[in-house]
């Protein structure tokens, strides 16, 4: 086999393995569980509502403020 | 937000923070040294006395110590404390391993004090940015495994079904590292303070290459845009953008990053083909940084309004703006009819720098406020003024510096290619020298203006560290009542 038909197939290979990637991250049937992992760094939040409250001058996260009365 | 599936058992006491904190506090003391010493050779191209006419304070000796020390040391420290912490609390387990976490950490300073001693003394293996000789290269591979050991073993024991993207970047900084490091720093030990690399010629060039711009790839941006991806969405108080582009942002990333080194060998020895393989990979990666970038910035959208008040988000969004710059610069001048005016003159050294103050040490500043009153038990930072004045510093340093270096860089660009219509050359080199002393001057305020800030920082955390001590745990509970807690703004 020529060496260009292989660096063709590289190429072709390549494409491919960008293109399942991005219609496996967009199908609709990831959408939950993505929206799920997006939210991982406020799932241990019980403190930090407050924190980056203080920080911005911002008030309105009354429900994470709420949650973090349990810390000692 | 499906936070509700997430409810966690959430104990402060659970996670491991000791690690974190020493690595935090070390990240800020590496940062002064190492940009004080890139000040002090900054100064030496101003004021060549200073480099005191001794051979261990010559620019030779102490330009590799500056580099380690902003790299390894301070980009390192924040790496590992950033990396325990993001692992932790997004997997919602403890560390793995505690006593080898232990050991990453003693054993890193081990690392950086060798690395002090050798550097200047003018022990080194010549490559650049894998300068120290085989044993610590050694150290450094058994601490580099102990890290991947601990951080992939706490992401076993995570509670969630999901690895969170942050993660993800750390972990292929993790792997990736340990490879190049590995396979570059591969050499034939003389004696213990002398070794010759196991690669002959342009394939030594070559490896050295793919590591070093891959020290880059992976140390100086696929780390730090873990701790983008988890910093920026807890500053800004809202979840990132868009995790599909992140997922699709990391497999480009790492997939193409590491074909790029060889720009860096434009127009030498290196084969034709391989050059311009490195030339179309670069160009291409302005695809996935650019991705990235808009996946952190948009993160902001309808949370505008926060960036007037503050500064730890404004350091997050600056560094990010910096990076899409430098990200675009960097392509740019990976072209090889741009190189081969920009190659060897100041530019580069400006590029390197807009990276390294705007972008790495930016996000690292943002990410280290956000960090280190959580990890002393404090609502905030000592004085959230004092990281305003450390922005601006640091942001007007970054600006003189690169832009000292653009003109510089074009200026002795065009002044060595310059031919009469002999063609014999117009000027001579030590005439391009002086044309870049103005710029020399210029770039040294800057790196003052950016040491400054870095002072500034660390006498911040050092009243945020040693204040919380004295405050007994009711006390801490107290404060961190938000309606008692003060409004910082302007």
């Amino acid at each position: 086999m020529d060496i260009n038909t292989i660096r063709g197939l590289a190429t072709l290979v390549a494409l491919i393995a960008f293109l399942s990637v991005v219609f496996w991250a967009y199908s609709s049937r990831r959408k939950g569980d993505f929206e799920e992992a997006a939210s991982l760094p406020f799932a241990d939040d019980p403190q930090e509502g407050a924190v980056n409250t203080d920080a911005t001058g911002s008030h309105r996260e009354t429900h994470k403020n709420s949650r973090k009365r349990g810390v000692a | 937000m499906s936070t509700a599936t997430l409810q966690p058992s959430y104990d402060d006491k659970s996670y491991n923070y000791k690690v974190v904190r020493q690595f935090a506090i070390m990240a800020v003391v590496w940062g002064v040294v190492g940009m004080a010493v890139g000040l002090l050779i900054a100064s030496q191209m101003v004021f060549p006395e200073l480099n005191l006419g001794l051979p261990w304070t010559s620019f030779g000796r102490l330009r590799p110590l500056h580099t380690n020390a902003v790299i390894f040391a301070f980009g390192g420290c924040v790496l590992f404390a950033t990396s325990y912490y993001i692992v932790q609390r997004t997997c919602q387990a403890t560390l793995a391993m505690p006593g080898l976490a232990a050991f990453t950490f003693w054993g890193w300073q081990l690392v950086i004090v060798a690395a002090a001693i050798t550097l200047p003394m003018g022990i080194t293996s010549s490559k650049e940015y894998a300068e120290l000789e085989w044993p610590i290269d050694i150290l450094i591979a058994v601490v580099w495994v102990s890290y991947a050991l601990v951080f992939f073993g706490t992401i076993m024991k995570r509670k969630s079904r999901h690895i969170y993207v942050a993660n993800w970047f750390f972990g292929a900084f993790i792997i990736t590292v340990a490879v190049l490091h590995i396979v570059n720093s591969a050499s034939l030990p003389v004696s213990l303070t002398k070794s010759y690399s196991a690669y002959a010629g342009a394939m030594d060039a070559m490896i050295q290459w793919w590591y070093g711009h891959n020290a880059v790839g992976f140390f100086l941006t696929a780390g730090f845009l873990g701790m983008m991806y988890y910093f920026v969405p807890k500053q800004a108080e809202r979840p990132v953008y868009s995790y599909r582009l992140s997922i699709v942002h990391f497999w480009a990333l790492v997939a193409i990053y590491i074909w790029a080194g060889p720009h860096h060998l434009h127009y030498t020895a290196l084969p034709d083909w391989a050059q311009s393989l490195g030339m179309v990979m670069s160009l291409v990666l302005l695809a996935p940084s650019w991705g990235g970038m808009i996946n952190g910035i948009m993160t902001l959208s309808g949370a505008w309004h926060k960036l007037r008040t503050d500064p730890i988000l404004r350091f997050l969004v600056v560094s990010l703006s910096f990076y899409g710059m430098s990200t675009f610069e960097g392509p740019m001048m990976a072209i090889k009819t741009v190189n081969a005016l920009s190659h060897y003159t100041d530019w580069t050294i400006g590029h390197v720098h807009s990276g390294a103050l705007g972008w790495v040490a930016m996000v690292s500043f943002g990410s280290l406020y956000h960090l280190i009153p959580r990890l002393y038990g404090k609502e905030q930072m000592f004085s959230v003024s004092l990281i305003n004045a450390h922005f601006w510093l640091a942001t007007i340093g970054t600006v003189l510096y690169i832009v000292a270096m653009w003109v510089n860089g074009i200026t002795q660009g065009l002044m060595w290619r310059a031919v009469n219509e002999d063609g014999t050359l117009t000027y001579s080199f030590i005439e391009s020298v002086e044309a870049s002393g103005f710029g020399y001057i210029v770039r040294a305020i800057g790196g003052a203006f950016f040491v400054l800030g870095m002072l500034i920082m660390a006498y911040n955390v050092y009243r945020t560290a040693s204040e919380s001590k004295e405050q007994s745990p009711q006390k801490k509970s107290l404060e961190l009542n938000p309606t008692t807690a003060p409004v910082e703004g302007r």
